[in-house]
């Protein structure tokens, strides 16, 4: 087990692989070579294990009963919180508000921040590689309000333009969202600085951390963000839970979002008023098994520690990428100075979708197509990438087998 | 002519003869890669079938009471599949392709293809042959009475 990293303080793939049961499947014959962590990231054991205990020994709805099974469950529910608050260095436990995702995250506070502070002639700021979640969501709140988005451009290495954001945020700009790290680039941007300009301004600043969370540390109070959103599945925990973390005083502020059960503190016809956060933000019963395997996965996390999990990645991004640069006619998409363990790449004369599907025929998960990104697609004039994003478990080995597995691809399709 | 189903069975045949999925891709590609499938006139956005990733082209047309079908795409592997799906269809009256079951793509393992989830726009590829012919039908019928 990989108990013994943390106490040891020596990282070992091959350890960490052992945690993670899936890992051991063949792919059309091949041991599976899973290279597309940045959609979803394996499980390993004690979450699969958590949320196993949790249903078999401790499930009951939360928040209501007076009975003793109902209050485990709620405790269980409320002690994935405090782990949640301390992982991202939260000032307060209800600041930490679960969601199903990240796009729900951002559709929550793009809903309410947007309908309780937007109106005509207000600016959205986004920038140019965004996740189309960090899109989409404002489009629809400006149209609903009638407010405008504007998106921060992007250079050629896919870096944000700096300049460019220091001149849009001297417009009426209301919010500005952008991502810690581009899932299709690699990016990551200088988060710090940029509330630093925003905040010089009074602009809240809310940070899609889906790709940045389970790579490397995020204090959400040290990078000073009004809002962080984050998702469950990247992170080695389950699908269906993910966190919108707000500032108290920005949160207080805001509407709900979703009506009905737990987040209301008093139901008449006439008028309804609201419960206290974070509850006033989580309606219906929410995913507590899924808030159990989120809890698990934060301790494994833990156990690893995020920095040697940065450390391992670094050294597979440097290496896959001198690998890929060797090939010919490869372009590599988003060659930022400061990128994430990601590479997206097409190759000249071939289609992103032809690479992926004889990849997959050699046991090898990559993904293909616009990544929910389709600005950045348009930017660079490419249909697609192929996409290979790595966890904690990729090693250098299969790192080889892709760089050989786009050679023999090409060799089929040219 | 042979039907429909004597020239999946055909297909069948032709790829029982493959030993790996190796030599499977290679000739589908080349397949891709051989045929000129669709006119550079007919390559515009009003013939485009939209899939997530790879572009899928169509175009038909009534000869003899026969729809002939002709595709193009900018995925070489998903070209190839439209090439088998050309020598499937094309050719036969409306009816016949309406009645069409396509079961050759399940038996020579290329249903993944298929699948809603690949995007590739084969899918809705089909669905648009389905829907060409059913309008030439309503042609045919048309003229008949």
């Amino acid at each position: 087990m990989s108990g013994n990293l943390a106490t040891t303080g020596v990282f070992d793939v091959e350890a960490v692989r052992k945690d993670f049961p899936i890992l051991q499947r063949e792919m059309n014959g091949q041991p599976l070579c899973f290279l597309d962590t940045a959609a979803s990231s394996q499980k390993p054991l004690p979450v699969l294990q958590a949320m196993d205990n949790y249903y078999r020994q401790h499930h009951a709805n939360v928040h209501r009963g007076v009975y003793q099974l109902s209050q485990e469950a709620t405790d269980m529910f409320e002690a994935a919180r405090k782990a949640v608050q301390r992982f991202i260095g939260a000032r307060e436990e209800h600041e930490v508000i679960f969601t199903r995702g990240t796009t729900e995250s951002i559709n929550l506070v793009a809903s309410s921040f947007g309908s309780a502070f937007l109106k005509p002639g207000d600016e959205v700021l986004i920038t140019w590689m965004e996740h189309h979640s960090n899109i989409v969501p404002w489009q629809l709140i400006c149209e609903r309000t009638g407010a405008t988005l504007r998106v921060v451009p992007i250079s050629d290495e896919g870096e944000l333009d700096m300049d460019a954001l220091g001149q849009y945020l001297q417009g009426p700009v209301k919010i500005l969202a952008l991502t810690h790290v581009s899932n299709t680039l690699g990016t990551i941007n200088p988060i710090r600085e940029i509330v630093k300009m925003a905040h010089q301004y009074g602009i809240p600043v809310l940070v899609d951390g889906a790709q940045a969370v389970p790579h490397s540390p995020v204090n959400v109070s040290e990078l000073d963000v009004d809002f962080y959103a984050f998702s469950g599945h990247k992170m080695y925990g389950p699908t269906g839970i993910g966190i919108l973390f707000g500032k108290t005083a920005w949160l207080e502020k805001m509407p709900p979002y979703h009506g009905g059960g737990e987040m209301i503190s008093r139901v008449t016809f006439e008028k309804t008023t609201y419960n206290e956060l974070p509850f006033k933000f989580e309606a219906g019963t929410p995913d507590i098994a899924g808030s159990v395997g989120l809890h698990a996965a934060i301790e494994y996390l833990q156990g690893i520690g995020l920095n040697n999990i940065a450390e391992h990645e670094n050294e597979l991004l440097k290496y896959g990428t001198e690998l890929l640069r060797e090939i010919p006619g490869l372009r590599l998409i988003g060659n930022a100075s400061n990128k994430a363990g990601l590479l997206s790449f097409v190759v000249e004369g071939t289609h992103p979708y032809d690479i992926g599907t004889l990849l997959d025929k050699m046991g090898i998960a990559v993904r293909t197509g616009h990544h929910c990104t389709e600005p950045i697609m348009d930017r660079f004039g490419i249909p697609g990438t192929v996409r290979a994003s790595f966890g904690m478990y990729t090693t250098k080995a299969e790192l080889d087998r892709l760089a050989a597995g786009i050679k023999r691809a090409v060799k089929l399709l040219l | 002519m042979e039907s429909i189903n004597q020239i999946q069975d055909a297909i069948i045949e032709e790829f029982s003869f493959f030993g790996d999925w190796l030599e499977k891709y290679e000739y589908i590609i080349e397949l891709g890669k051989d045929l000129p499938l669709i006119d550079e006139q007919y390559k515009t956005e009003d013939y485009l079938v939209r899939g997530c990733q790879s572009k899928v082209w169509l175009h038909a047309n009534l000869e003899d009471g026969k729809v002939v079908f002709k595709a193009d795409s900018d995925a070489v592997i998903t070209k190839g599949i439209i090439a088998l799906l050309i020598r499937v269809l094309s050719g036969h009256s409306p009816q016949e392709i309406l009645d069409a079951d396509l079961y050759f793509l399940d038996k020579i393992g290329l249903k993944e293809h298929l699948s809603p989830t690949r995007a590739n726009g084969l899918v809705s590829m089909l669905k648009q042959m389905k829907l060409y012919a059913l309008a030439f039908q309503k042609q045919l019928t048309g003229k008949n009475e």
